[in-house]
């Protein structure tokens, strides 16, 4: 391998470290939908799924094998090519988050010292930002593809909740850049172990923009608008039988374990365990601690969504736009006031 | 070849055909979606001309943002291409003569160029599109621009917010 000059060793542990990172999601996504219904059925005082295995536990294969064993239906009237294209576009912007999140500090592995991190790039941020933006295509298309008038309602409802959204979000983070002067994930997370206190502790008002926008990026319940099933039967996935809707789906679960990711290095810390010596062991058992504790708050933040979902219903339209609009981008600006005054006032 | 020459050509064919197909399309939803494409392999370019910032820039404001509208827009007006009237020969003719024109006109500049003549693209060289020394410049030496953009970008934010409240 002359020709391309490159380090396989090197090419090989990212394709390692990729597998597994997103077979970890998929796993995990696939207990989320299991946790989803067992959180809804304690809210709702009822046991939930319990027949399938013990305690219910082999529920999502079950769910999953039923899904790839039905029928795929592609619509006659439909655009083949991107009724395809978009379950799959969705899915790919889920999981092409994972990239720039730090899963812990370096193992050393024959020799090798591995980043538990497919990509440090110092753009990482805005890397995430970018994925965010092009989720809503795989909605869009979907939609639009089904030619289906109530899909396309919702996908351009979608469409318009993610614009309306990610503004307020951009200038939530705005304002943790200014107080982390950088962009790469990696570096907040380090922060943040060397530091007293986590970027939550400044940026409060910042952390509550961010994690309700992350909400309605996600469509979750209040901001479940485009697949509201009172007003659009199902959503901009109507039209969608078997795998393909199985994708959509999974995809939202996936967005949910992503954003709970990225919160959680941005503002609590990333794979920091509180009141503990990270040099004191070793520095495998140290990375391990780390992952442990960063999906420990991952999970913790997934449940924080469930409990809002089967707790809160559903917004109207017009006051999730009043509410993205009028509330969000103002409380975000102010945030960013705030911030700018607080760092000048240290100087 | 070296894998930047390989990775150039590459993104350059997909950059050249996705633009014709954005040309071809009879519908206008694939045009868009062809032009994301476009946008893409622009990025690409970018990366490898060692401006990462740039790069992730374009895909946030033309990918992510700009075409999203074009596609909401399109999609809202469900423009269909039997609707749409077929344009008069004498049009496409006029189309074709100023088109080609401009054709021309930009190859000879380009072939007039003294500067660029005998010179190589640096690829993966130079830091200007990374977010420090671009950061450092716009707020040393293109302060009073940038401060003047920014402002203007706000009060259109600012706007959107008013008009929406009536």
């Amino acid at each position: 391998m002359n020709l391309l000059a490159v380090d396989m060793a090197f090419i090989i542990e990212k394709l390692i470290l990729i597998a597994i990172v997103v077979f970890a999601s998929l796993g995990i996504a696939l207990y989320t939908t299991f946790g989803e219904r067992k959180v809804a059925a304690i809210l709702q005082d009822r046991p939930g799924p319990n027949r399938a295995g013990p305690f219910g536990l082999l529920q999502p294969l079950a769910d999953g094998l039923k899904l790839i064993m039905k029928e795929e239906i592609i619509p006659t009237a439909s655009s083949k090519w991107l009724f395809i294209l978009g379950p799959g576009l969705a899915m790919t912007a889920s999981l092409m988050t994972c990239a720039v999140i730090p899963w812990g500090s370096a193992v050393e592995v024959f020799g090798r010292k591995v980043e538990l991190q497919i990509a440090d790039v110092n753009i990482g941020i805005l890397y995430v930002f970018a994925v965010v933006s092009m989720g809503v295509y795989g909605i869009m298309i979907g939609g639009w593809a089904s030619n289906n008038k109530f899909s396309l309602m919702s996908a351009l409802r979608a469409a318009s909740q993610a614009i309306s959204y990610e503004l307020a979000m951009g200038l939530a983070l705005i304002a943790l850049l200014m107080s982390t002067g950088t962009l790469s994930l990696k570096t907040i997370v380090e922060q943040q172990v060397a530091g007293h206190w986590w970027n939550v502790v400044y940026q409060p008002l910042g952390f509550l923009i961010f994690f309700i926008t992350a909400m309605a990026e996600c469509n979750r319940t209040p901001f479940d608008l485009p697949e509201a099933e009172n007003e659009l039967n199902f959503g901009y996935h109507q039209e969608y039988s078997s795998m393909k809707l199985g994708f959509y789906l999974f995809a939202e679960y996936i967005n949910m374990i992503m954003s709970s990711a990225i919160m959680a290095s941005m503002y609590f810390g990333g794979y920091d365990l509180p009141f503990f010596n990270e040099s004191s062991v070793a520095p495998n058992i140290a990375a391990l601690i780390g992952v442990g504790t960063l999906l420990i708050k991952i999970v913790l933040f997934i449940f924080l969504f469930m409990w809002i979902r089967w707790t809160i219903p559903r917004f109207r339209y017009d006051q999730l736009m009043n509410l993205g609009w009028k509330t969000m981008i103002p409380l975000a600006l102010f945030n960013m006031l705030l911030t700018g005054a607080l760092i000048l006032s240290k100087l | 070849m070296s894998t930047l020459q390989i990775l150039f050509f590459a993104l350059s064919a997909f950059a050249i055909i996705s633009a014709i197909m954005v040309l071809v399309s009879k519908n206008p939803i694939h045009s868009v979606l062809w032009l994301i494409l476009v946008f893409f392999a622009i990025s690409g370019h970018y990366i490898l001309l060692n401006a990462q910032f740039l790069a992730i820039v374009n895909i946030i404001v033309y990918a992510g943002a700009i075409m999203v509208l074009f596609l909401f827009v399109i999609m809202l007006m469900n423009v269909k291409k039997d609707k749409e009237p077929q344009k008069q020969l004498f049009v496409k003719l006029i189309g074709v003569i100023t088109g080609g024109s401009f054709l021309t006109l930009l190859v000879a500049i380009v072939k007039q160029t003294v500067q660029i003549d005998g010179k190589q693209v640096m690829m993966k060289e130079g830091t200007i599109g990374l977010i420090h020394p671009l950061g450092k410049v716009l707020f040393s030496d293109y302060v009073v621009p940038f401060e003047i953009s920014s402002v203007l970008f706000l009060s259109a934010m600012v706007g959107a917010v008013i008009i929406g409240k009536k």
